[in-house]
């Protein structure tokens, strides 16, 4: 491990602990929003409600996204082996992941927009955009997260022996795919569900 | 702070800076008690905005159908005073406290993220900034504190700067807290367990916990009211199905737990006082600790009761009113705690253990009059009447100000070195002990004589006591601005030519005070071991057969090294080998960029917001990027002396 961790109290490093701190935080973010989305879920100002969502599709790209944790468990296991080429390859791997994750809510909410479904449509709408648009700023956010990590291995500012460094952009990246679990079931599956009974 | 880097590396612009003296070293500087400094100064300015505002407010209502000031005027004016006061003066005035206090008090050098240290400042001044230019830019916010939907989508209530401007402080708050929580957990000196921390520590934890998980709600409900004004989203709108109700849950799950934000860091500091100027330990200090933090929790379950008139049923309110009667309990038991600490004491009647007492018993009956709102039916006939100003009132004014300038006039030789005068301060004491009830005890009857809030003029129909009990108040802004005059005249005066202090004006009880007056930027020379709850009153005192204090001679104790002795021993002990966090300008750098993001989320003017977080990136980028001169969070090698330090600065 890095610096001085045997010299705090708690035996963690700052950051590490700061980064828990901070996330446990961003789930009450989170949940504010998901609290008025459901609120709202049959608000929809006789706009487009819920059946809009095209589940089959937003399925791949939750994947997609799920996998990319797999990678960047890969990726922080490299860094701590040391093998900084392997730790690279799995880092671009998740950022590309992430890359396809939101080119695909991109997509997702280009069609919804051409059916109908916008902003300032009814409150349902609004909660729907604002909520998954804050989640893919999360995600955008962690993959110049990711593609500064990967260019700071390449400078030689982030060391083979930092490897703290990927662990935390990685706690920060499993969350953002936690919450998108969240977000998937509660957003699109659940009402989904409830539709169709 | 830079001693230690001796000129190895060529300089560029991620070099860190290294001015100690000046404008610059101030305004890159990571040193805790520094920027616990400017906030203090930045509260004052802050203050002073403020209380002129309330002087406007209480012209315009000092009789009856004046005119002084146009309705938008005052809407304006009293909206600010409620933001200005809230945000910008008893939020930053406890972290001002938090800064200087913490890492002293827990025997750290520094907190444990300075340059986020830094980063927080920045964005509570220009948050702070940003709010007042509102009144240059087309006008204040408008529509209260409280920026109740839908009032507050209306396009002339300019409550788009309240949206943007509080979510600025808000981050300010936010990454103040991980830091602060961090510090607290992570940072103590060896021995100092849970139970043996300061109790302004212990209520430090729980504010912090409590800024971690209020200001994300905040956050969203501000978010909500942005994309309503600026972009057109239907969130509160009434018209589409949207629901104000939201508003006001949302708003609210922040802005009670907002006042157990700014009140228990008061309690902290009243905590900490009392016992000094009683010369006893603080009374049931597990209670006072737990109390404190079963506010922090119950303070999440009793928000609905700022709603009990709007449409949230009979069980909600049912449910609410136990609730908020239920947190008076640990309230209560603090109260009785502090009156037991000084039972039987031996007082000792200072400027700081006045203010102590007078928060004691002023938020007493602010407190008193807050359970009267928790009965529903009572709570109806007092909504939204001056009874809820007088409420407020007692337990922000009376309350956390009154700890707040107690937590001023006791740690002032801390930071100077010196004395603030106590004739003066006796002076201040009396006159807004006599003021602030002159202003706020009339405002009960006024209230229940049902003088109605957020009126720009007082209505003639409300009769002649009424209209005596606004003139009483208005009187008492005057004896206020007054006295807070003798406290500014006495603040100066002190700073420049106050009696020296000493390193323990007080007989103090908590370590804090091993360090100088003022500390060297590394705090302690040597880490101090903590064996004992108030560990420095143990480090002077022994107890003799019947208990009492007895004088341990000094060198009598074998851990008896005071900071001074050991600063001025040999030149190891000099600091030189202690490395401190380097100042830095990114913190600055990166926060500047939050003004154009903020005037361009107000447009909307996407050139400007694109600009802003080019900006807010590069600082960014440029506070990674920036050498690690002193291994203040990722050098792994600084454990070993002989490790050459040019390798650090070489990347």
């Amino acid at each position: 491990m890095t610096a001085g961790v045997h010299e705090t109290t708690l035996g963690l490093d700052h950051r590490k602990l700061g980064m828990w701190v901070f996330l446990g935080s961003e789930f009450l973010f989170f949940g504010a929003f998901v609290s008025a989305y459901i609120l709202y879920l049959d608000t929809t100002a006789g706009g487009p409600g819920v059946e809009i969502f095209d589940i089959p599709f937003t399925s791949i790209s939750s994947f997609v996204l799920l996998m990319s944790s797999l990678t960047m468990v890969l990726a922080h296991n490299a860094h701590t082996r040391r093998d900084m080429r392997r730790m690279r390859m799995w880092i671009l791997a998740t950022a590309g992941q992430g890359a396809v994750f939101l080119g695909g809510q991109i997509f997702e909410f280009t069609v919804f927009y051409k059916e109908g479904l916008n902003l300032t449509q009814s409150p349902f709408a609004s909660g729907f955009f604002v909520l998954t648009g804050f989640h893919g700023l999360h995600v955008f956010v962690g993959i110049l997260l990711l593609l500064s990590l990967y260019s700071l291995t390449l400078t030689g500012k982030v060391k083979p022996d930092q490897d703290l460094k990927t662990e935390m952009i990685g706690l920060y990246w499993h969350f953002v795919d936690i919450i998108w679990v969240i977000i998937f079931t509660v957003v699109y599956l659940i009402p989904d569900l409830l539709m169709e009974a | 702070m830079s001693q230690s880097t001796p000129t190895t590396s060529r300089r560029s612009v991620f070099s860190r800076p290294r001015a100690e003296k000046g404008f610059t070293s101030w305004i890159t500087t990571t040193d805790h008690k520094r920027i616990g400094i400017m906030y203090f100064f930045t509260v004052l300015v802050f203050f002073t905005l403020g209380g002129a505002e309330s002087g406007v407010i209480r012209a315009q209502l000092a009789q009856a159908e004046m005119d002084l000031v146009t309705a938008e005027i005052y809407n304006q004016v009293f909206t600010m005073h409620g933001l200005t006061m809230v945000f910008l003066v008893v939020m930053p005035f406890g972290a001002a406290f938090f800064n200087y206090l913490i890492p002293l008090q827990i025997g750290a050098r520094d907190v444990a993220f300075p340059r986020l240290n830094a980063f927080s400042y920045w964005m509570y001044l220009f948050g702070g900034i940003f709010l007042y230019s509102s009144f240059l830019l087309g006008g204040a916010p408008n529509g209260a504190w409280t920026g109740y939907a839908p009032l507050a989508l209306d396009g002339v209530s300019n409550m788009a700067f309240y949206a943007i401007g509080l979510q600025l402080l808000g981050v300010s708050s936010l990454s103040a807290a991980v830091n602060f929580i961090v510090t607290i957990l992570n940072m103590r000196a060896p021995g100092l367990t849970f139970m043996r921390m300061p109790m302004f520590i212990w209520m430090s934890l729980v504010t912090n916990f409590l800024l971690l998980f209020a200001m994300p709600i905040i956050a969203v409900a501000l978010f909500m009211l942005q994309f309503d004004t600026v972009f057109g989203a239907q969130f509160f709108n009434p018209a589409t199905g949207g629901d104000p109700i939201l508003w006001q849950h949302l708003f609210w799950l922040f802005g009670h737990p907002e006042v157990y934000i700014m009140i228990l860091p008061a309690m902290g500091i009243v905590s900490e006082i009392l016992p000094v100027f009683s010369r006893k330990p603080l009374f049931g200090y597990a209670a006072v600790a737990f109390a404190g933090a079963a506010i922090g929790f119950i303070g999440f379950g009793v928000w609905a009761h700022h709603m009990f008139t709007s449409a949230i049923g009979p069980v909600a309110r049912s449910a609410f009113a136990l609730s908020t009667m239920f947190i008076a309990v640990p309230t209560g038991i603090k109260i009785f705690n502090w009156v037991f600490t000084m039972w039987g004491g031996k007082l000792r009647f200072t400027t700081p253990m006045l203010f102590s007492i007078g928060f004691v018993s002023m938020f007493t009956i602010g407190g008193l009059s807050g359970v009267t709102h928790a009965v529903v039916p009572h709570n109806a006939q007092q909504h939204d009447t001056y009874y809820v100003v007088a409420h407020f009132h007692y337990v922000l004014f009376g309350g956390a100000l009154f700890a707040l300038i107690a937590g001023v006039y006791y740690w002032f030789p801390k930071v100077t070195g010196r004395l603030m005068s106590e004739k003066l301060g006796r002076v201040h004491f009396w006159t807004w002990l006599l003021g602030f009830n002159l202003t706020f005890g009339p405002m009960h009857m006024s209230g229940l004589l049902g003088q109605p809030r957020r009126t720009a003029v007082l209505p003639a129909e409300l009769g002649g006591t009424v209209e005596l009990y606004n003139l009483l108040s208005s009187l008492g802004v005057v004896v206020l601005a007054v006295s807070a005059l003798v406290f500014l005249f006495n603040l100066i005066a002190s700073i420049r030519a106050g009696a020296a202090s000493g390193p323990d004006p007080w007989d103090a009880r908590t370590i804090e005070w091993l360090s100088e007056s003022p500390p060297k930027h590394y705090n302690f020379a040597e880490i101090p071991v903590v064996s004992h709850r108030d560990e420095f009153w143990h480090r002077k005192y022994a107890e003799d057969a019947a208990g009492q204090p007895v004088a341990v001679p000094a060198g009598g104790s074998e851990d008896h090294v005071t900071a001074e002795a050991a600063a001025h021993g040999e030149g190891d002990h000099d600091g030189h080998h202690i490395h401190m966090p380097d100042p830095s300008y990114w913190p600055l750098v990166m926060c500047l960029g939050f003004f154009p993001v903020a005037y361009g989320l107000l447009g909307p003017t996407p050139w400007l917001i694109g600009l802003g977080v080019v900006w807010v990136i590069i600082g960014f980028f440029g506070w990674i990027i920036e050498p690690v001169a002193e291994g203040d969070d990722d050098d792994p090698i600084v454990e070993d002396p002989a490790a050459p330090r040019s390798g650090v600065a070489a990347h």
